[in-house]
């Protein structure tokens, strides 16, 4: 019974968003056509000089530049549907096969920092809430108020600063160490590449799951059943554990999971300073070179990403509404 | 149980501290950004005989590979950046206006208006403003235009449903039953009801405004890089990391923090002298 509402609410869910997806698409699609970058220029580049009139014609025709726009639109969304995305300028190949090794990079990037961030970010949430009013607590706070008027790239070089270039132990960037082959890199390198650039998203995270787990903690400590324990002679750690760590704990998660978005925004500027090689660099390349078809993609892409999040934030609070409805524990 | 009286003392008492506290802000943010105002492009120019200085009392925040005076570079920035803010804004605030009042039209421009908020909200706003800026080719266009249609959404919901309370309220469906026109019934009542809320809206825009303009920036799709706005300061000194100048990065960044922090507490301080918490 519950199985099937819960199929239910991602069946919708997903409905919906697919017409939202078809909407984000359009508009992109719409706003890149307005751009005043000719398609034959930047796919030409420097050859542009050496290749003839004709030839340019044949390239047009080729790529169906010519064809009125709504035209242009339905043969993308056909080839979209399709799964194709067309082929990236840059780096010449399939857009699809693009994102899905970049995001490989990007992803092992962003779950690093969403579940540091999530970890700290609640912790740090829970004792600001127990020590209300006290030093502590307004320490807490204007750490996570300070944080969240912090541009993610200065922290990201001012990392780059210390841990780098003063302290010498991190490499100052990319990927995998320089000069060597894809094979030899080992798990090791990897990790060690990606330390800061997930230490940078993990400080930034912290700020909002902190200030919402603490708003929530001092909610329930004011709670009735609180008091009552209280009386019973509970209390400190001992006190949260068993009455305030589910209250907070799946809140806290679902509010975390909204925040795919601005991880997202997060992990193109720190790969950006880190010159780690992910979608979020990706981006950037293909906005700065014109590259419509990666930029189309990963757009779409990074909607899907943020859809990812909000249903999973959705589903945990339908789940908890669904329990608490047949009377069960959280 | 304190008395009325009491507890009317203490409200005013928390009111005046409140105004004070504003005030304040007020003032450390004239300091900080119409400063910019004053400073002549003489003040910034390059001087190569105090080139790569460390900070000291004549330049407080040192020298670049120029000899520029950071200091004054910093200023310059966040007066830019301020400027690109302001506009950015004061569109977006509009736009959010706009649309909640014609959300509260129909139910069919309701419907309308909550799928283009959720539409634009389904972008990650830094995707979206690489996305408008390289359709407007970057440039001051770009930023501002970016940051003004990314920026509405949250304050169009905000007004929405300000709107939707009002609107049973009952002097509104007085002067409805009275046979006042929309026009009026929007001037009269809505308008006003909605200013406060619109202006502190507007405030708390602007960190967000001057975060992402700073952002998009040091991507490169911003503004162009003879202008000194703080994101292009922060990518220039990137280059030059390796020769450990490393006030070119610390004293911008919080110098920018500082603003985004200040405009973040006046908002949030006048929400609550608004809505008397």
């Amino acid at each position: 019974m519950q199985l099937t509402n819960i199929a239910k609410f991602i069946l919708l869910r997903t409905m919906k968003f697919t017409i939202l997806l078809f909407a984000v698409i359009a508009l992109s699609f719409t706003l890149v056509s307005f751009s005043p970058v000719d398609p034959v220029q930047s796919y030409l580049g420097a050859e542009m000089m050496v290749v003839s009139e004709e030839q340019k014609e044949e390239i047009a025709e080729h790529f169906g530049v010519n064809e009125p726009k709504y035209k242009q639109f339905f043969n993308w969304m056909k080839m979209f549907l399709q799964g194709d995305l067309g082929t990236s300028l840059l780096y010449r190949q399939d857009v699809f096969s693009i994102i899905q090794e970049k995001f490989l990079a990007s992803f092992a990037l962003m779950a690093i920092s969403w579940a540091v961030s999530g970890i700290f970010g609640y912790g740090l949430g829970v004792i600001a809430g127990m020590n209300k009013g006290t030093i502590i607590d307004r320490a807490i706070k204007f750490y996570c108020f300070t944080l969240a008027s912090t541009p993610t790239f200065w922290i990201a070089i001012l990392l780059l600063i210390v841990f780098s270039l003063w302290l010498g132990l991190y490499p100052i960037g990319l990927g995998t160490p320089i000069g060597m082959l894809a094979e030899e890199v080992t798990l090791l390198d990897r990790l060690k590449h990606i330390l800061l650039p997930a230490l940078t998203l993990s400080i930034i995270g912290v700020s909002n799951i902190a200030l919402h787990t603490r708003q929530k903690v001092v909610e329930i400590l004011d709670a009735e059943f609180i008091r009552f324990a209280r009386a019973k002679g509970e209390e400190g750690i001992l006190l949260f554990a068993r009455h305030g760590f589910r209250n907070t704990l799946f809140p806290a998660i679902s509010v975390h999971f909204t925040s795919f978005g601005e991880l997202f925004g997060g992990v193109i500027l720190a790969e950006q300073v880190f010159s780690y090689p992910g979608l979020g660099q990706a981006i950037v390349q293909a906005g700065l070179n014109s590259d419509v078809p990666l930029l189309l993609g990963i757009v779409v892409f990074s909607a899907f990403f943020v859809f990812v999040g909000n249903l999973l934030a959705d589903l945990l609070y339908y789940i908890i509404y669904l329990r608490m409805k047949n009377g069960e524990m959280i | 149980m304190k008395s009325t009286f009491q507890m009317d003392s203490q409200n005013t008492i928390h009111r005046k501290r409140l105004l004070l506290k504003i005030i304040g802000l007020l003032f450390f943010f004239f300091i900080f950004v119409l400063s910019g105002f004053l400073i002549g492009e003489e003040q910034i120019e390059a001087n190569l005989s105090e080139k790569n200085l460390s900070p000291s009392l004549v330049h407080l925040f040192g020298t670049d590979w120029l000899g520029r005076d950071m200091f004054m570079r910093t200023l310059k920035g966040l007066n830019l950046s301020f400027q690109v803010g302001l506009l950015a804004s004061s569109i977006s605030a509009v736009l959010a206006l706009t649309l909640s009042l014609l959300a509260s039209k129909s139910r069919l421009l309701d419907y309308i208006v909550t799928i283009l908020i959720d539409l634009f909200l389904s972008i990650p706003h830094l995707v979206a403003l690489i996305l408008i800026a390289f359709v407007l080719g970057g440039g001051i266009k770009g930023i501002v235009v970016g940051i003004a249609l990314t920026h509405w959404p949250t304050l169009t919901r905000v007004l929405r449903a300000e709107i939707m309370q009002i609107k049973s309220a009952e002097y509104v469906q007085l002067s409805k039953k009275l046979g006042k026109s929309r026009m009026w019934i929007v001037k009269h009542h809505f308008i006003p009801h909605l200013i406060p809320q619109l202006f502190v809206g507007f405030v708390l825009l602007f960190p967000h405004a001057i975060l992402h303009e700073s952002a998009i920036t040091f991507l490169g799709f911003g503004l162009s890089p003879e202008q000194p706005a703080i994101g292009i300061i922060l990518s220039e000194s990137m280059k030059y990391l390796s020769t450990g100048m490393w006030w070119l990065v610390l004293f911008p960044g919080i110098s920018l923090i500082a603003m985004v922090a200040i405009f973040d507490a006046l908002g949030n301080n006048l929400r609550k002298f608004i809505n008397r918490e």
